[in-house]
């Protein structure tokens, strides 16, 4: 036995056998069926073009992945779906199902969902003690129960490990817990030692390399049968652009971590290069930065990758060179790297040689702007960086315009067309719309943005007044979808045939091909982010223009002929047979916690208390860069864009904190709550006389047995039961004055900064509800502090208690809004103000319900039918029509 | 003595039972005898329900599983391979799963305690007989849509979970997972058990076998004999082995693959040959003894058994050869 016992290998299977043992060399785990790692992989699942994803999946098989890691991490993807879908699809395909499978998701439903369709034994990526122990024990213990391996990453409740002794003491505590508690075999536990950049200049990441290996040694001496693991292109992200480097410093990694024994990783085949193909230089200076060898290792490296590879590298020899090029050399540096510091001299430096003043726009800016669209336009740029080059160059104009004037020669100026952008009425959000107009500005369009919630009248009468060439409209909330539609059709009414581009967060191809373009006789086009809409606008004004028009016609007939016929069959409850499969609670096992106050509570904070709560996630998608913070930092396509703009973002929090720039205000209460008629939920106030009803919808469509149909309502106890439940509804916002400081500077021509403020008040009023979340569960209501008492199965989420807010998947109803208005007197207390379309005013304003029973927690309502839709409109008293207006994109065609 | 088939294994080759519904059609059970007095009103045909004839002729599966006992089989599997409510959908008798279940193994038991009691040297085991049920987790049943599937993990799962409660209930000493062409629904059967052992808080001894189709040495659901095995062996098992579909000579090939993978117990229970033009199997149990005595002389077997078309004879002849032959050893580091 004990020779056994010493030779426990590793084993896994798709529908062949993979053993890896100690012998065994390094394991390569494909990587590009990953939504958060490929561009075209998440392309594809969004547009369900599920053969040609299949596709990737194969050319890595036969590429030689021994694994595929498959990810579905995005937040526009219904995760589990495309991750059950495409592992069903990989199933059919014995050229792909030969391989094992690694489930990857930061989501235990997606990865458990993952597990329940796979016969083979698969890795899971992954889990790790950062939500705790009792969470990572209950997931191993599923884990073990499918019959997976898992990736261990080495990251705890305090965070990632970053040098050798978090490495060890994170991976010895997670083995233990692993092998001793939860029975799980040592060979299926693969430790993810978290692979971090070097040669990046800062001292502290001088030893990331090597504490790696040394983290390695250390688990494989120490934690008998581990693995480890790792994605390598990590460490060498300094050198982006320099692949000879690059590849270099792969194989340098690689061969040291191998040797330290590290057994299977995430590597690009085509990043690598033979270990003794290095020149002997060259390894000489990676080894030396890998290995941490010498104090200057880093700057020998970089010196040598300049001659390896002259271009891309900037050092500071380069820095001084670009300002020795011609002006124009230096004006399109400027327009490309965002540099303001000399473009005033520069540009009069190219006035004094025109002609005419305005030739320094038309030649040489648009010269430098048109590198700009071409590096954006084949994602070399990214979206933070052409911002900064539109900051460039409104300052250059703004410095030639009163030299255009003055020549009296202006009035010629033929841009590429007018484009007219508004925020339609009732909604309040701008920061995507004033990317857009930046980008189409940057690249010579004339824009006249009419701003946020703007009356369909006013942007028909402005569009005709202005010749406009194009009308963009944007949207962030579901009400604007029906405006746009409304829109379309008015337009329409006129015999306008102004090509329209709809953009913004709730918009989507299908929406604009199956609701917006029938209405429109001319064109409607769906434009899904910045980076598209000067393609877009140019193909709408270009000399192809009716083909191109054609085309989206033809197209969008086509998809919505697929869409409205298409075959996800969805059976339907009627709402009767739904309400009888509630959500089932056990209420004669349930005590309600009684809050230690009843009533409403306005609420004030530092903003300081609020950073640490601030998710820096979304801060990021606002940008157009992709990624889970803070792995985002270091992402092989944008991590150094990400890095900028986040430094730029601390830089503005520093200002907002020290200068009191936002305020967060908030209120919230929490009162005596009963289920009435299985969906709606009557407040009471301490007298018990009841004080608002809140309406909830229910879920409609088949389920597969044994799973409810949900209503928030069902989280509440039935006024039958004969027990006193709670609920609570909350607002907070950190918006005043924040339109006011972003047009500052957007006054001074700083539109990056302008954006930034928006999007960090955003942060702010998120964070603040987050914060305010807590406070409720551990304080004000205080009904997390027995937290041990309930049954542990059914805690998954990391806390107990939802606050779903209306608007959003659980109760997509926007009316409830003026139902927590009134019952919170938000308007009064707080200055919070709801418009027609129930958007929040201002925009950096968060608010929702709290739900504190421990088996409340969020879904997706679905679609629903016509027969709730009019059981609704009698409970909300309005008429059948209203009714359908609001709910419309929940209700079943 | 519940686990002491643990100790059984060690000291000799253990016999299975051989074929169930080859010993029923000798009975030539009509409609009106499947039926019974209980259901002659039902609604449906029930004809071809072996499962149910545990309720309506129990005498006749006692009688089945004695002449095992005799022919000297250690083990008998109970009569409740379709014994799920997916598998007795097709007969409308979902609500009848756990009774079946739960009869078949008492008929088992006390046929099983009889004969230990006659003879207490060679004490007799029940293996709660699972069948895979009519659908695939991990295949599609349409060509032309092969990402749908007509049955999820989680139908699977709880479908088997009554039926492993009711055969626990019934008394059985061990579980048989067994005739898997899809592994994914063996991993949601095992997946099962291991909550009902939870929940319990009492262990049993668990037999997988899977079934190789054909000459492709895959399983129906694509997977070789190593993937399969690596693919169910995250639950300690009692033993891993095959059965169905081949004959001992074609089956020989895999179970060497797999005796030199598993460090669990190997156990084989492959039809009498293949069948002839009519479906029937002609293997004679002297055949069959000289094609297991080829396992026994490579040592690669723990338990024998019998599965289509074998009889008591073939049983006889396989335990006789048995006792001539240690146990297997395994090598295996997996």
């Amino acid at each position: 036995m004990a020779e056994v016992e010493a030779r426990r290998n590793l084993v896994l299977s798709g529908l062949e056998p993979l053993i890896i043992t100690p012998e065994s060399v390094f394991v390569n785990v494909g990587e590009r069926t990953n939504v958060t790692g490929s561009r075209k992989f998440l392309r594809l699942i969004k547009e369900e073009k599920y053969d040609e994803a299949l596709s990737i999946a194969k050319e890595q098989v036969e590429g030689g992945a021994q694994i595929i890691d498959i990810n579905m991490d995005e937040g526009m993807l219904d995760g589990e779906y495309a991750m059950v879908k495409f592992l069903n699809l990989i199933a059919a395909e014995p050229d792909i199902a030969r391989v094992p499978i690694m489930i990857d998701s930061s989501k235990w439903h997606i990865i458990e969902a993952g597990l329940k369709v796979v016969q083979g034994k698969s890795v899971v990526n992954s889990i790790s003690l950062k939500e705790g122990e009792e969470q990572f024990i209950h997931h191993a213990q599923l884990i073990k129960r499918y019959g997976a391996a898992a990736i261990v990453m080495a990251f705890d409740e305090v965070g990632q490990a970053d040098n050798y002794e978090r490495r060890v003491e994170i991976c010895k505590r997670s083995y233990d817990i692993l092998v001793n508690k939860v029975g799980f075999p040592p060979q299926d536990i693969i430790f993810d030692l978290n692979i971090f950049p070097v040669a990046t200049g800062m001292e502290e990441h001088r030893l990331n390399a090597l504490d790696f290996f040394r983290g390695t040694e250390w688990v494989r001496a120490n934690l008998p049968h581990a693995h480890i693991s790792g994605g390598v292109s990590n460490v060498s992200f300094s050198f982006r652009g320099n692949d000879v480097v690059r590849e270099a410093m792969h194989s340098v990694f690689l061969y040291h971590a191998i040797k330290a024994g590290m057994t299977m990783g995430i590597v690009n085949p085509e990043m690598l290069t033979i270990y003794d193909d290095i020149p002997k230089d060259l390894l000489e200076y990676v080894e030396d930065v890998i290995l941490d060898r010498r104090d200057d290792a880093t700057e020998r490296l970089l010196d040598f990758a300049e001659s390896v590879k002259g271009e891309g590298k900037t050092t500071e020899k380069a820095i001084q060179e670009w300002r020795s090029g011609t002006f124009q050399e230096r004006i399109t540096h400027a327009l490309v790297k965002g540099i303001d510091q000399f473009i005033e001299e520069d540009v009069e430096e190219a006035r004094l040689a025109a002609t005419k003043p305005i030739e320094v726009i038309e030649i040489n800016l648009m010269a430098g702007m048109n590198v700009v669209g071409d590096l954006f336009g084949s994602g070399k740029m990214f979206l933070p960086q052409v911002v900064k080059s539109a900051r460039v160059m409104k300052k250059a104009v703004a410095y030639l315009l009163p030299f255009i004037e003055a020549s009296k020669q202006a009035g010629d100026k033929e841009g590429n067309g007018k484009i007219l952008l508004a925020t339609v009425k009732g909604d309040v959000h701008d920061i995507g719309k004033n990317i857009v107009g930046v980008v189409l500005a940057c690249n010579n369009y004339e824009i006249i943005d009419l701003g946020v919630m703007v009356a369909p009248e006013k942007i028909i009468a402005e569009a005709i007044a202005h010749n406009v060439d194009i009308i963009g409209l944007s949207g962030l909330i579901t009400p604007s979808l029906d405006e746009m539609v409304f829109l379309a059709k008015e337009l329409d009414k006129r015999d306008i045939q102004i090509p329209v581009m709809i953009g913004g967060a709730t918009t989507s191809r299908a929406h604009t091909a199956v609701k917006i373009a029938p209405q429109y006789r001319a064109t409607a086009v769906h434009v899904n982010d910045a980076s598209r809409a000067v393609t877009v606008a140019g193909n709408l004004l270009d000399q192809n223009k009716d083909t191109y028009k054609n085309g989206i016609r033809e197209e969008y007939d086509a998809f919505r002929e697929t869409f409205l016929s298409r075959t996800r069959e969805k059976n339907f409850l009627t709402i009767e047979d739904a309400r009888q499969n509630k959500f089932p609670i056990d209420w004669n096992e349930f005590t309600p916690v009684q809050p230690k106050v009843i009533g409403k509570q306005v609420v004030e904070v530092s903003l300081d208390e609020l950073v640490p709560y601030i998710d820096w996630t979304p801060f990021f998608q606002t940008w157009e860069l992709h990624g889970k913070y803070p792995a985002i930092l270091t992402d092989e396509v944008v991590g150094e864009q990400a890095t900028s703009v986040f430094a730029d973002a601390q830089a503005m929090l520093k200002v907002i904190l020290e200068e009191k720039k936002l305020q967060a205000k908030g209120i919230y209460g929490i009162f005596p709550a009963n289920q009435v008629n299985d969906d709606d939920i009557q407040l009471y106030d301490e007298s018990g006389k009841e004080i608002e009803k809140f309406l909830t919808l229910r879920q409609q469509s088949q389920k597969t047995k044994g799973a409810p149909n949900i209503a928030l309502s069902d989280f509440i106890a039935p006024k039958e039961s004969g027990k006193v439940d709670y609920m609570g509804a909350f607002c907070v916002t950190t918006g005043f004055g924040v339109d006011e400081w972003a047009d500052e500077y957007r006054d001074n021509l700083d539109d990056y900064n302008s954006i930034m403020v928006k999007a960090l008040a955003d942060r702010f009023a998120e964070a603040f509800a987050e914060y305010l979340h807590e406070k409720v569960r551990k304080e004000f209501w205080g009904y997390a502090a027995d937290e041990h008492l309930t049954n542990e199965e059914l805690i998954k989420e990391s806390y107990k208690g939802i606050r779903p807010a209306p608007g959003y998947p659980a109760c997509p109803d926007h009316l409830e809004k003026p139902t927590i208005w009134k019952l919170l007197n938000i308007e009064k207390e707080i200055g919070v103000t709801l418009t027609e379309s129930m958007a929040m005013w201002p925009a950096s304003s968060v608010s929702g319900y709290y739900f504190g029973n421990p088996q409340s927690r969020y879904f997706g309502l679905g679609k629903i039918k016509e027969d709730q839709v009019k059981d609704y409109a009698k409970r909300r008293n309005i008429s059948d029509e209203l009714a359908t207006k609001w709910l419309n994109p929940n209700i079943a065609d | 003595m519940p686990n002491s088939i643990q100790e059984e294994i060690k000291k000799r080759i253990l016999v299975l039972d051989g074929a169930m519904g080859t010993m029923l059609q000798r009975y030539n059970f009509s409609e009106e005898d499947f039926r019974g007095e209980r259901f002659k009103d039902f609604p449906h045909s029930l004809k071809g329900n072996n499962d149910l004839l545990s309720l309506t002729q129990p005498k006749a599966i006692a009688e089945v599983h004695a002449a095992y006992y005799e022919a000297g089989a250690d083990i008998v599997e109970t009569n409740t391979f379709s014994g799920t409510t997916i598998g007795m959908a097709d007969y409308h008798m979902e609500d009848l799963v756990y009774e079946l279940n739960y009869e078949s193994a008492k008929i088992a038991r006390q046929v099983a305690d009889e004969f230990t009691a006659k003879n207490p040297d060679k004490p007799r085991f029940v293996a709660g007989s699972i069948g895979p049920t009519n659908r695939t987790a991990s295949m599609s049943p349409d060509v032309n849509d092969p990402g749908y599937r007509a049955v999820t993990f989680d139908d699977l799962r709880i479908a088997y979970k009554q039926q492993v409660e009711a055969l626990m209930d019934g008394g059985c000493d061990l579980l048989l997972v067994e005739t898997i062409f899809d592994t994914l629904n063996a991993k949601a059967a095992l997946f099962a058990i291991e909550e009902v052992k939870e929940e319990r808080g009492i262990d049993i001894p668990i037999m997988v076998s899977g079934t190789i189709t054909d000459a492709s040495g895959r399983t129906l659901s694509g997977q070789t004999v190593e993937a399969f095995l690596i693919s169910v062996s995250h639950i300690p098992l009692l033993s891993v082995g095959f059965n169905c579909a081949l004959g001992a000579d074609l089956l020989k090939p895999y179970l060497q693959t797999l005796s030199q993978n598993t460090s669990f117990n190997v156990s084989a229970h492959p039809n009498a040959g293949l069948p002839n033009a009519f479906g029937e199997y002609d293997e004679t149990p002297e055949q069959t003894q000289a094609l297991i005595r080829e396992y026994l002389e490579d040592g690669l077997v723990n338990i024998l058994g019998g599965c289509c078309g074998t009889t008591p004879d073939h049983i006889r002849l396989m335990a006789e050869a048995a006792k001539d032959y240690k146990p297997r050893v395994s090598t295996a580091v997996m």
